[in-house]
Formats: structure tokens, C-alpha cells, sequence
């Protein structure tokens, strides 16, 4: 496998489509492109070709930041001990009515 | 399959490895930020790799009959066909893109023949009946192996196949539609139907690869999930399925030994000639030379395309930048 490109290759960008109207813009999968208008252009092509979606954001690959795997515990572990921020940790009496 | 006969290397034995076994055994997806054994990371991208490879140089015989398809709206089916495949393999390089490969060097191993391509697209569409057998058996027999790897390990590898089972199914109903009609036709369509057939019957089970016996690769890919049945299984999975189909258009299987075997609850058939993929493979199909001639000259002749629109975008961002 060869590990060095001999051009510069058109950059890549990850697209999110909304499904539907109400909904939000979900990651679909990624592309190349040279510019913003073609890459909107190109997941056109590529993501929606079946009614797929109403609208389209691209951004690209290079401007995302994103949390590391290793960070995984650190980050998360924090809200995993707080039970009491869910519903269910309060019993309340069923004579209290719907609640 | 379309990844057939891809070299697997060796697990390694470090802690980590074994951690990343039990993940794997666990069923638990591999991210692409994930620890990984490179052998791992290497054995997937020459498979993803060869996958897309199969899926751009499979547009080229159903490409060939675009222009001559016999009505208007066969002619927007076989392109929507066509465009869904182009599809597949840009949602595949993405995944292997993803294991730390560039697009442009996975297009430049293909072209040097470094990376290969499913051995079925070296075999030429002579007739219009090609695209009812290529759609209903080499379609169907793709969709076999499809199916169970939106299950394997790697995430953007599954989430991939995912989006192409989706598109699957029109591809071998619209191949099947044509086989029908050709069937329904005159003497001389049926007959064209058949020669279609006995064209493409053993090409199409050569796509799951060599004998059990002879799958050196197997047993690593497995435990991984970047395989998650043998050839032989799959193969077989074909055969039960297709031989139904085949009766009820009313074409005969070109395999004198094809009979169902009670005890076994399935079909018993022939094994392809495996001389014959073996040649295939290493490059001496019919239409080997024809397909790798097509690529070169589209990604030569694509070349002042990319490099024009890469400049154009660059000049572009620069004026904003000033403004
Ligand atoms: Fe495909
Ligand atoms: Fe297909």
C-alpha cells in the first residue's frame, strides 16, 4: 500500500442531512469536494438519491473536533453516578395523582 | 466476493490485542479512533478497498448498455442502477479512508494492479439479457455476502453496508423484471435469456471465492467479523435460493449434476472451474485488460477536472480572505 499522494487531493468533508422536517441534521457519511457549493452538490448525488432528505449541511472533515476514545471514562463518568437527575430515582406515592 | 481471496495477517498476541479480541467478541464496534492490531487495520483496508474497487469497475459491463437499453425506461433504470453503484463505492472508500488511506492512493494501487477487483466484472455483457442475469444473480449473490457484514466489527465498514443492502434489493428485482420479460417473450428472447444464464451461472459462484478447503484467509477474518460466513456457506445460501427463481422463469441451470439433496436439505450442484478464476484473478479474463484501460482513462482524463476545480476553489477562498 502506498502511504504518499503525488497531488493534492480535493479536501473531505462530512455531510448531515435532516430526514424529515422536524428533525435534526444527522451525520450520513463523508465526501470529497473542492469547495463548499460542490460538496452540497455532491451529497446530493451521493446521500440522496432516494428522497433521502430536505436539507444539507457540510462541513469540513478538518474543522471538527471531536473527544478521544481514551477520554471516554474521564468524560462521561460523571453523569453516569447522578441518578438522582433522572425521574425515576423519586418515588412518589401513587395518591398523589399523574405525575 | 467482491473481496475475495484477501490476505489476512495474523493477530499478534499483546495485551492490547487480546483486549481488542474480547471487544470484538463482545460485540462491540470498532471506531476508527479505536486502538486497532495493524493487521487488523491493514487486512480492512485491502478488503474495503477491494469492495469499492468491485463496486467502480462493476459499472462498466452494465455501463456498456446504457445507450442501447431497449426502451426510455430501462434506460433510467439501468442508470439509476449504474449511479447507485458509483454510490457503493464512494460510501466505501469513506470507510476505508477512515483507517487512515487516502482516496487517492487507493485509486492509484487499483490502477497499478496492486489492489484487486471482483473477478466477475472481467467477464463481457454481450446482450441485453446480460443485464437481467448480471442484475438478478451477480446482484443477488453480492447481497448474500452483504447482508450478514452490516454486522462486522468495523463501524464505518458496517454503517456502509447498511446504506447499500438498502439499494440491493431494486438492483436484483430490476435484473429479475428483465429476465422475465426476456422469458415471456419471443422463442428468440428466451433463448437469449438462457444463453445469459449459462454465461453468468458459474462467474456468479466463483464471487464467493474458493472452496472452504482452500480459504487460507478465513479463520483470522472471522474472528475478527470482517467475515462472518464461510464461502462455501454462502455459496450454497445462492444456489438454494436461485434455483427456485430460475424454475420458475422456466431456464435451465447449466450444472447436469444440480439436484436437491433430501438429507441434506440442500441443492447439490458443481463447483465452478477454479483454473479458470485463479486465471481470472491474475489477470488473464476476457475483459481484464478492457475494464483496467477504461479506469486509466477516466482518471487520466478526469485529471485537469480535479486539479481545475481545486484551483478555482483555492483562488476563490483567497478573495474572501481578503476582502
Ligand atoms: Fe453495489
Ligand atoms: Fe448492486
Amino acid at each position: 500500500m502506498t502511504t504518499q499522494s503525488r497531488k493534492p487531493e480535493w479536501p473531505l468533508w462530512e455531510v448531515f442531512i435532516r430526514g424529515q422536517h422536524g428533525l435534526n441534521h444527522r451525520h450520513v457519511g463523508s465526501l470529497h469536494a473542492p469547495d463548499a457549493e460542490a460538496a452540497i452538490r455532491h451529497a446530493r448525488d451521493v446521500y440522496t438519491r432516494r428522497n433521502e432528505g430536505v436539507s444539507i449541511w457540510v462541513v469540513e472533515a478538518r474543522h471538527i473536533a471531536a473527544s478521544s476514545p481514551s477520554d471516554k471514562g474521564p468524560l462521561f463518568e460523571p453523569s453516569e453516578s447522578k441518578v438522582y437527575r433522572h425521574p425515576t430515582f423519586y418515588d412518589i406515592p401513587d395518591e398523589a395523582g399523574p405525575m | 466476493m467482491y473481496a475475495q481471496m484477501v490476505t489476512s495477517e495474523a493477530a499478534d498476541d499483546s495485551p492490547e490485542a487480546r483486549a481488542f479480541q474480547a471487544r470484538i467478541d463482545a460485540g462491540e464496534k470498532i471506531e476508527p479512533k479505536d486502538w486497532m492490531p495493524e493487521a487488523y487495520r491493514r487486512t480492512l483496508i485491502r478488503q474495503i478497498g477491494q469492495h469499492a474497487h468491485s463496486e467502480i469497475v462493476g459499472q462498466l459491463p452494465e455501463g456498456n448498455w446504457i445507450t442501447r437499453a431497449p426502451t426510455l425506461e430501462r434506460k433510467a433504470i439501468l442508470l439509476a442502477k449504474v449511479q447507485d453503484e458509483a454510490g457503493h463505492g464512494l460510501y466505501l472508500y469513506c470507510a476505508a479512508e477512515t483507517l487512515g488511506v487516502s482516496r487517492d492512493d487507493l485509486t492509484e494501487d487499483l490502477l497499478s494492479g496492486r489492489m484487486k477487483y471482483s473477478s466477475i466484472f472481467n467477464y463481457p455483457t454481450l446482450t441485453w439479457a446480460d443485464m437481467g442475469a448480471v442484475g438478478w444473480l451477480v446482484d443477488g449473490a453480492a447481497i448474500m455476502n452483504q447482508v450478514p457484514l452490516q454486522r462486522t466489527s468495523y463501524g464505518p465498514y458496517a454503517r456502509a453496508m447498511v446504506r447499500i443492502c438498502k439499494e440491493e434489493s431494486f438492483h436484483q428485482r430490476q435484473g429479475y423484471d428483465i429476465m422475465l420479460k426476456m422469458c415471456r417473450g419471443t422463442p428468440a428472447q428466451k433463448r437469449m435469456a438462457q444463453d445469459a444464464m449459462n454465461r453468468f451461472w458459474y462467474p456468479a459462484l466463483m464471487m464467493f471465492g474458493p472452496s472452504d478447503k482452500d480459504s487460507v484467509h478465513s479463520a483470522q477474518s472471522m474472528a475478527w467479523r470482517i467475515k462472518i460466513n464461510t464461502n462455501d456457506e454462502l455459496r450454497q445460501k445462492f444456489v438454494d435460493e436461485t434455483v427456485p427463481q430460475a424454475e420458475f422463469l422456466g431456464l435451465a441451470i447449466p450444472d447436469t449434476d444440480l439436484r436437491w439433496n433430501e438429507e441434506r436439505g440442500h441443492y447439490d450442484f458443481s463447483e465452478p472451474d477454479w483454473t479458470e478464476f485463479y486465471d481470472v484473478i491474475k489477470g488473464n479474463g476476457p475483459c481484464n485488460v478492457e475494464r483496467m484501460t477504461a479506469r486509466r482513462k477516466a482518471w487520466d482524463d478526469g485529471a485537469w477536472v480535479r486539479e481545475g476545480l481545486l484551483a478555482h476553489a483555492r483562488k476563490k477562498a483567497g478573495k474572501v480572505a481578503a476582502e
